[in-house]
């Protein structure tokens, strides 16, 4: 488009086309050999024959996966710091930022003798994500000024009810990075990094 | 009775039946179905009479393609006792019954008169309708009355062809 | 005297009756996997392979998923016929293994038992009386189902399977020509001795093979039941196990149809290239109709494996394609093949004289 002239707009359009990918159209009659048709019928055979060679594309989904995009934004995950107190606040920014309006949380004061269970006062007593609201936009993600949400590398299950995809906090919680170490490496996946405090 | 005969009898039953019921049945569907039965059974007369060449080309020319043909005309203008209109005229009725009794008659009377009735068929032991026997006596001893009948086709068949050609339409 | 009849002689049919239905059965439930596998890796996907290992399982699930579909009788139609057409289909398509050579012969409990249900001296016209009776329970089906479109499917079969057995019979006439015969057994024991037909006849194999197709309602000429302009044709109102048997006579049509054509064009039970006299008295006469057989029913899986391969290759034809291909085409042809033949034959008789 670099030489791209406007009073010569109407010449590319008609005579010139913009890729030389375009094929016309042979209207021509066929000839002796196209008219007896077998011909063609083995070239096409010989097609679909090497086609029976070629490596498939599709993979055997529950046995193999496949890797998912390093920007890849699935089910939410509630993080934990690394001595397994719950970072969430209850501020509610992630709220106000979805979109979607799929966030609703309350929040509750922490008492005496919980400080192993929340890393500060404040903290969600609920907190719920419908995921038939969510976009999965990650908007979430960006507004929360404690990392505390981030969204991970898995995707929502299908579910006979609605009220199966309203996730609660037992369901979006990481496992303990202590008590359960195994299932706490593999929620993490290769994402979220916790801050040094 | 040997096995022959509980066939012969099982099988002309079964024929004059099949004919009947081409006659009495009201769907002209029906009457088809019928009449293939008949020539099913009449097949297995020829088989019987160790005729199998004649027994298999009977269903596959009558049973196989033109009661075939018939299905699907009758098929196609679907008819059935509504769309029929109602038969005014007494008369042919009369005139058919007559016509019927008459024929009947006549192949009575020839058949009582001819020869043929001391032995009516050669059971299991001809080979007349084996088909290198059948195609010797069609070239040699009937080979005018086949040739004449082939010719019959070709007339049949260019019939048809003037028949379905298209009527070419000069403009003026 | 009222029956007599050799009791052992009726038992060895009997069984072999029992062994032709069954494994035809058989062949033609696998065909239907091997038909969604062939249509899988042709089109770059894996096909059926989560019931039983390597999915070959699938075939008894689908049977199983058909018969415990609800049956559903159109309220207009009449019963009986929409009972009868698929059981014709059925019945048609079991009957015509009967006089196809499996192998030649086992020798068990002192007896010479022949690997053929009936050699009938016309076999192989036989086998074409049955194909055309076939045409009956897609007719009497598509009728019965009082539906237009199942009539319309009913209806293009019906005109197909008739325009198309003229083609057929031609092209076999000029075969029968060259080999004399019309006897399955008989053609088989001429290509043993010989050369296979194919090589004397591939004009008519040719010929043949096309008229095979639309026979059978296959792709390319599959327009009784094209899906997407009569919603399935003759089988739009059938449900169940009755739209089972359709389904399940055409594979069976397929193999039977491939014996046919092994039979008659490439050497039936014949193995290339191996003196079977030589054979027959290193092994044993058993073991040789066992390899026999395997030959036989290797030759017919290329074929059922050639009717898949065109079916996921070649698009429908329109209807006045099909006709135009069939009465101007394929029965031209085969009159010229024909007039050809017979002019070689009775050259050859005369010793190349003319």
């Amino acid at each position: 488009m670099h030489n791209f002239k406007p009073w010569a707009a109407i010449e590319i359009t008609s005579m010139q086309s913009l890729t030389n990918r375009a094929k016309a159209v042979d209207r021509r009659p066929m000839s002796l050999l196209e008219r007896a048709y077998l011909p063609a019928i083995f070239k096409g055979m010989a097609i679909t024959f090497g086609h029976m060679f070629k490596k498939r594309p599709t993979i055997n989904y529950p046995e193999v996966t496949r890797p998912f995009s390093p920007v890849f934004r699935g089910l939410h995950v509630l993080n934990r710091d690394e001595e397994g107190r719950e970072n969430c606040t209850a501020c509610g920014l992630c709220a106000v930022a979805c979109p979607a309006e799929a966030i609703t949380m309350e929040a509750a004061e922490r008492q005496k003798g919980e400080e192993h269970l929340y890393r500060e006062e404040k903290y969600a007593a609920k907190y719920e994500i419908n995921m038939l609201r969510c976009i999965f936009c990650g908007l979430c993600e960006e507004a929360c000024p404690k990392d505390a949400i981030y969204l991970s590398e898995t995707f929502a299950p299908a579910n006979f009810q609605r009220k199966g995809f309203i996730y609660g906090k037992d369901d979006l919680l990481i496992p303990h990075p202590i008590n359960e170490k195994e299932a706490y490496d593999k929620a993490r996946g290769g994402r979220v990094t916790i801050k040094q405090a | 009775m040997g096995i022959a005969a509980i066939l012969f009898w099982f099988l002309s039953a079964l024929t004059i039946g099949g004919a009947i019921m081409v006659v009495a049945s009201k769907n002209p569907v029906y009457s088809i179905l019928y009449l293939i039965i008949t020539f099913f059974a009449i097949s297995g007369h020829y088989v019987l009479m160790n005729a199998q060449f004649l027994a298999i080309v009977n269903i596959i020319v009558y049973a196989g393609a033109i009661m075939v043909l018939f299905l699907f005309v009758v098929m196609l203008m679907n008819l059935n006792a509504e769309s029929e209109p109602p038969q005014k005229k007494r008369y042919l009725f009369f005139a058919g019954v007559v016509a019927g009794c008459s024929l009947m008659l006549v192949l009575v009377a020839a058949l009582k008169s001819s020869s043929s009735q001391i032995q009516l068929v050669q059971m299991g032991s001809g080979d007349v309708g084996l088909i290198s026997n059948l195609g010797k006596v069609l070239f040699t001893d009937y080979v005018f009355p086949f040739e004449i009948s082939s010719v019959l086709f070709l007339s049949a068949m260019i019939g048809a062809v003037v028949i379905s050609k298209k009527e070419v339409v000069h403009p003026e | 005297m009222l029956l007599t009849i050799d009791l052992a002689f009726v038992l060895e049919k009997l069984i072999l009756i029992v062994i032709v239905v069954m494994s035809s059965l058989l062949i033609a439930m696998y065909a239907t996997f091997g038909e969604r596998k062939v249509a899988a890796i042709m089109q770059d996907r894996r096909g059926p392979n989560r019931a039983g290992p390597f999915g070959l399982l699938q075939p008894v699930a689908d049977g199983m998923k058909l018969f415990f579909k609800e049956e559903i009788i159109p309220n207009f139609s009449s019963k009986f016929l929409f009972i009868l057409g698929p059981c014709l289909a059925m019945l048609t398509a079991m009957m015509t293994g009967a006089v196809i050579p499996w192998g030649d012969k086992v020798h068990f409990f002192g007896r010479d038992i022949s690997l053929q249900i009936a050699d009938v001296n016309i076999g192989i016209l036989y086998v074409f009386g049955v194909v055309s009776l076939g045409v009956y329970g897609i007719m009497i089906g598509s009728w019965a189902s009082n539906n237009k479109f199942s009539l319309m499917g009913g209806l293009r079969a019906a005109s197909q399977i008739i325009s198309y057995e003229l083609a057929m019979g031609i092209a076999l006439i000029a075969l029968l020509m060259v080999t004399g015969t019309l006897s399955l057994k008989t053609m088989v024991g001429f290509q043993m001795d010989g050369y296979w037909n194919i090589f004397k006849q591939p004009l008519g194999f040719l010929i043949f093979l096309i008229c095979v197709f639309a026979e059978c309602n296959r792709t390319p000429f599959d327009l009784p039941e094209a899906e997407n302009e009569l919603i399935g044709g003759y089988h739009t109102e059938y449900s169940s196990m009755k739209l089972g048997f359709y389904l399940f006579a055409e594979y069976i049509n397929m193999f039977i149809s491939s014996s046919v054509m092994v039979s008659l064009f490439f050497g039936g039970y014949d193995i290339p290239f191996v003196n079977d006299a030589h054979l027959v008295e290193s092994i044993g006469v058993n073991w040789v109709a066992l390899l026999h057989t395997f030959s036989f029913l290797f030759k017919a899986a290329f074929f059922l494996f050639l009717f898949m391969w065109v079916r996921w290759t070649i698009p429908r034809f329109r209807y006045d394609q099909l006709m135009n291909l069939g009465w101007k085409v394929l029965i031209p042809l085969s009159l010229f093949n024909m007039l050809v033949t017979g002019a070689l034959v009775l050259l050859q008789q005369n010793n190349w004289h003319f």
